[in-house]
């Protein structure tokens, strides 16, 4: 009986050692892809053409995405907003009040979760098949650095348009609540933009833009991540773009509650 | 030229490798033979510094490839081509911007100066009309030859061929074998040929080896290896359902 349990106990413990070290050599393989990321962007050359291109992919063409998931956050802000305020004679505030909830939240991770669903899960699947069908072992074959190639673009693109995404969904966003306030419901233009004016700081609109800025790293990376270590085949590929959209949203998520918290 | 020593490799505990020794001159053609799944590949991505071994080393012109740097081993990869199984075009360029890719990136050259280059490889290679389309618009047989013309434009030194014939049909698989012939008359690289067509190959390369079970079983030229007394070897280049082989 005393064999029986010691036999069961050692099973367990080797089971959660191994559980242990692999989910500790994942994480130090991500740290390591990240530093490399870091590395190459902050060391020449920088691949200007690929970095332009990714730029309009992930920035200019998710723009659509954004003003209307913006416009519709917005909206429905102003519309729970204003019955909200509006039961403690407070709808003169709707402006702040959605104005800051977009700033400081809904703007950068709305945006970020969107760019992850357009172009993260985009760029997981471009890298994964480059990966299975031995692109990347041909860029090196070239005595071509890869992540110069395929990292590194993606970062700094994505550096560059989550912040001007966030501002742009912040912007029609607040247009969106202002159409529902101030139109529909009859909070006054001058009271919406003029307490909006009152209420919100440079450090609110600062608050955002550095959110969207470790958004856009953060996607990236494990975007990136996904499609550069890929499984086999069109199934790996698949796995590895659910995997990333996945564990990007919800990194997202936390990472935005760690910085509210820690930093704000 | 090219010097493997006892290389040993495993994937999740599975030995791939166990102990390859080969020795491949300069300016020699070389076909490696073996069954599918067998390590040929392995063996390839390995004297191309894309894989570590788990022992052994290899060599070339006395540099040990396994323990190189990222710069010197980006120096001996420029002296390198390496042809691909599914070719590796990029497919976000066309074929004529796949082979300009590497002169573009590695060489000093103008852009009237690569144009040029791409055309005279894309017309060995007997690809000219199709330098505007991208590799989802031609067949298998033009991704080799495009992905041949690409490993070539830099003339390398050394070729490495991973079953370049694979998934062609018999005339198309024989058009690249007499073009890797006229390549290496032309640039005289040191090559290696992973094959399954052993006797046209056969044809082409100075010598061949044949990797059994992890190990060279047997190296010599074609015309020993045609004449071996060895029953493995035999059933092998016969094709016979029948011998020691069995799967």
């Amino acid at each position: 009986m005393q064999i029986r349990i010691a036999s069961a106990c050692y099973i367990s413990l080797r089971s959660i050692g191994t559980l242990s070290l692999f989910v500790l050599g994942r994480m130090g393989r991500m740290g390591l892809f990240l530093a490399m990321a870091f590395l190459y962007t902050a060391t020449p050359p920088l691949k200007l053409d690929r970095l332009l291109k990714q730029t309009r992919f992930i920035g200019f063409q998710s723009t659509l995405v954004i003003l209307l998931t913006g416009t519709f956050a917005g909206m429905v802000l102003g519309l729970q907003g204003f019955y909200t305020l509006n039961r403690f004679g407070s709808a003169a505030l709707l402006g702040p009040m959605v104005a800051l909830v977009l700033i400081k939240e809904l703007g950068p991770v709305f945006a970020a979760l969107m760019v992850t669903a357009r172009a993260g899960s985009a760029v997981t699947a471009e890298i994964g098949i480059m990966r299975i069908t031995e692109q990347i072992d041909a860029l090196e074959l070239m005595g071509l650095n890869p992540f110069r190639y395929l990292i590194v673009p993606n970062l700094l693109a994505a550096i560059i348009a989550l912040p001007l995404l966030t501002a742009i969904f912040d912007v029609v966003g607040i247009l969106g609540g202002y159409l529902v306030g101030g139109r529909l419901l009859g909070v006054s233009g001058g009271t919406y933009f003029g307490e909006m004016a009152t209420y919100v700081d440079m450090k609110d609109i600062l608050e955002g833009i550095y959110k969207s800025l470790s958004f856009g790293i953060l996607l990236i990376w494990v975007c990136g991540y996904k499609g550069y270590y890929t499984g086999f085949g069109a199934e790996g590929v698949s796995r590895a773009t659910t995997q990333a959209v996945v564990l990007s949203s919800v990194l997202i998520l936390i990472w935005d509650y760690f910085m509210t918290s820690v930093l704000f | 030229m090219i010097q493997v020593e006892d290389l040993h490799k495993s994937f999740d505990g599975l030995e791939v490798l166990r102990g390859v020794s080969l020795h491949i001159r300069g300016g020699e053609v070389l076909s490696l033979m073996g069954m599918s799944g067998y390590g040929k590949s392995v063996l390839l991505k390995h004297i191309a510094g894309l894989m570590k071994p788990d022992r052994g080393r290899i060599l070339i012109d006395g540099e040990e490839v396994t323990s190189l740097g990222r710069g010197p081993l980006e120096r001996l990869r420029s002296r390198l081509g390496f042809l691909f199984q599914g070719g590796a075009l990029f497919d976000s360029l066309t074929i004529g911007e796949n082979v300009a890719f590497p002169l573009k990136e590695k060489t000093s050259l103008n852009p009237h100066e690569i144009r040029e280059r791409v055309r005279y490889e894309l017309e060995q290679v007997g690809l000219t009309d199709a330098e505007n389309k991208y590799p989802a618009q031609v067949s298998g047989g033009m991704i080799k030859r495009a992905a041949l013309a690409r490993a070539l434009v830099r003339d390398p030194e050394i070729m490495l061929f991973d079953e370049p014939t694979t998934g062609l049909d018999p005339i198309i698989g024989h058009t690249i074998l007499t073009l890797i012939a006229s390549c290496h008359k032309r640039l005289n690289f040191t090559g290696i040929i992973v094959t399954h067509q052993i006797h046209q190959v056969f044809q082409i390369v100075n010598r061949a080896a044949f990797l059994h079970e992890g190990k060279i079983r047997m190296a010599g030229s074609p015309h020993d290896m045609m004449a071996s007394e060895d029953p493995v070897v035999r059933q092998f280049i016969s094709g016979s359902v029948d011998g020691p082989i069995r799967y």
